[in-house]
């Protein structure tokens, strides 16, 4: 048997189809077959899914309200909420604190949290220009990291606590060396 | 290094060593990272796509665990190329797709892989071989903590590190675990394994992960959720799952060796023969008469092939490892008539 799509190679994977109660089979060999799952892939994917939980959990909140959030824009990337809901994936970074309302208890339907307890990145270095001498950097980044390490304690977040706890010591460990030297 | 490089090596992952490799092929830990104030892939442009991999690989030059390794950009690749680094388990399936302002970065252990502008800024993954996730973790964190210093990812307290599918907020994490159980197959307790599985939040899949379905003997588990546990309770949590799933495994072994040996041997060197001896072989009977000879060899029924090996030919089957090895496009039946040659060829020399 031939393959259906190209008439060329013989075919080996055998498909059925429904669409609108139509059934209909198709005989396609290995490379139509994957073309072909590939674009069906993109017909349906996590996106379909998530655009659905979406709708779901819709705050209680009066219809101009509702309006009001699916046309906001992101003002740093131009996605719109209805954008977000369509294809099921945001547009930046800011976006979540742009549609957080709305995104905080979508969080919490996927993963059964909205509050991350996981490792964080620590940028302090990169942040500041190599003109500052490394004493003033160490300084700076002991601070953000205390900062963090405070916050870290009042969410109960010890794993992550006790990580920037010991890049605390690291660094007052490297600046006592510097002392000395 | 070249693609063609890659040919004639044996990624670390294959070695067939590490904790509980009877059983566990693999172990990986990927994860997702964007950076701040540039739109998600599916959403930047064309310039800002380009200076998102000018940026990251920038970092990642500077980044000591990746200093062997090379950078691919996906719009340079043919199609035979791409396919072989999916097949290596080095690039999903989706970012050979619209491969316009996209790239890879291998190391030359083919331990770490990195994919640019796939549905993230950077996907980064560290494959291990055998049962190893928290040495996984180990190494992949230090590589993240270095690129942090580098890359100002877009993170927030609350949420953690941001994607651009909410899937995957909060640790970013996706570990991964890909198992062998033949006997579970066959003894026909895999459906209600698997079943448990799906109630305990983590995902089964195939060979090769997202969208592929689990074919042969072959499962890939990984955890679901990614925000609300740190990195090693996730971890924990699988591990702790997998090590069930390893003990039902060698349960179900044994049971077979002690109840119905002789069968057992018979299918395991029938399979062998038909390896060493068959003039056209699809790359699904491949896979399944390959499963039963590591079943073999894992159980000391099969003496003389080693894990190694069989975990090589899996790979070098595939329908681009073919084509690359013969250095033309195959049809598939030509493809069929190379890869039973190869096979007597790797089993008949032993």
């Amino acid at each position: 048997m031939l393959c259906d799509i190209c008439g060329k190679n013989s075919a080996t994977v055998h498909l059925t189809e429904i669409i609108d109660e139509q059934m209909n089979e198709l005989h396609l060999c290995e490379e139509c077959a994957r073309a072909k799952s590939a674009a069906m892939e993109q017909q349906f994917g996590l996106s379909d899914l998530l655009a659905g939980m979406v709708d779901f959990q819709k705050p209680s909140s009066t219809s101009n309200k509702e309006e009001e959030i699916v046309t906001t824009k992101c003002p740093s990337c131009g996605l719109s909420y209805a954008d977000f809901k369509k294809i099921g994936r945001l547009g930046c970074g800011e976006c979540y604190n742009v549609f957080r309302k709305y995104l905080a208890p979508l969080l919490k339907r996927i993963h059964g949290s909205n509050q991350h307890i996981g490792k964080s990145p620590l940028r302090c270095p990169s942040k500041i220009k190599s003109t500052i001498s490394k004493v003033n950097k160490n300084k700076m980044c002991l601070q953000e990291l205390k900062e963090r390490l405070q916050k870290a304690i009042q969410k109960e977040a010890f794993e992550e606590a006790a990580r920037l706890r010991d890049q605390i010591k690291e660094i007052e460990a490297e600046s006592n060396k510097g002392k000395e030297s | 290094m070249q693609i063609n490089d890659l040919i004639n090596h044996t990624s670390e992952w294959l070695k067939g060593t590490g904790p509980n490799s009877d059983v566990v092929i693999s172990s990986r830990i990927r994860l997702a990272r964007n950076l701040n104030k540039f739109p998600f892939p599916h959403w930047a442009s064309k310039a800002q796509l380009n200076e998102i991999i000018d940026k990251t690989s920038l970092a990642m030059a500077k980044v000591g665990l990746l200093k062997n390794s090379t950078l691919f950009m996906l719009a340079n690749l043919d199609s035979i190329d791409k396919q072989f680094l999916v097949e290596r388990h080095l690039m999903s399936i989706e970012h050979t797709q619209k491969t316009e302002q996209k790239a890879a970065l291998v190391n030359d252990e083919e331990n770490i892989a990195v994919m640019i502008n796939e549905e993230d800024h950077l996907r980064i993954q560290l494959m291990q071989s055998g049962f190893n996730l928290f040495e996984a973790w180990n190494i992949i964190n230090g590589i993240d903590d270095a690129l942090a210093k580098l890359l100002d990812y877009a993170y927030l307290a609350d949420f953690g590190y941001l994607t651009a599918c909410p899937t995957n907020t909060g640790t970013g994490m996706r570990g991964s675990v890909m198992l062998h159980l033949p006997a579970l197959v066959m003894s026909r307790q895999i459906e209600r394994v698997l079943a448990a599985i799906a109630k305990l939040s983590f995902t089964t899949r195939g060979l090769y992960g997202e969208g592929t379905q689990a074919s042969g003997n072959f499962f890939q588990i990984s955890n679901q959720v990614s925000l609300g546990h740190s990195e090693n309770e996730i971890i924990e949590n699988i591990n702790g799952l997998i090590r069930q799933i390893i003990e039902q495994e060698t349960q179900a072994r044994e049971i077979m060796l002690s109840k119905s040996k002789d069968i057992l041997e018979d299918r395991i060197n029938r399979s062998l023969g038909i390896l060493k001896s068959a003039r056209i072989i699809t790359s699904q009977e491949t896979i399944e008469l390959l499963s039963m000879v590591r079943l073999g060899s894992d159980l000391g029924m099969v003496k003389d092939i080693g894990r190694r090996t069989i975990n090589e030919l899996f790979i070098i089957t595939q329908p681009a490892h073919l084509q690359k090895l013969e250095n033309k496009k195959l049809s598939p039946q030509e493809r069929d008539l190379k890869r039973a040659e190869l096979i007597r060829k790797k089993l008949n020399l032993i």
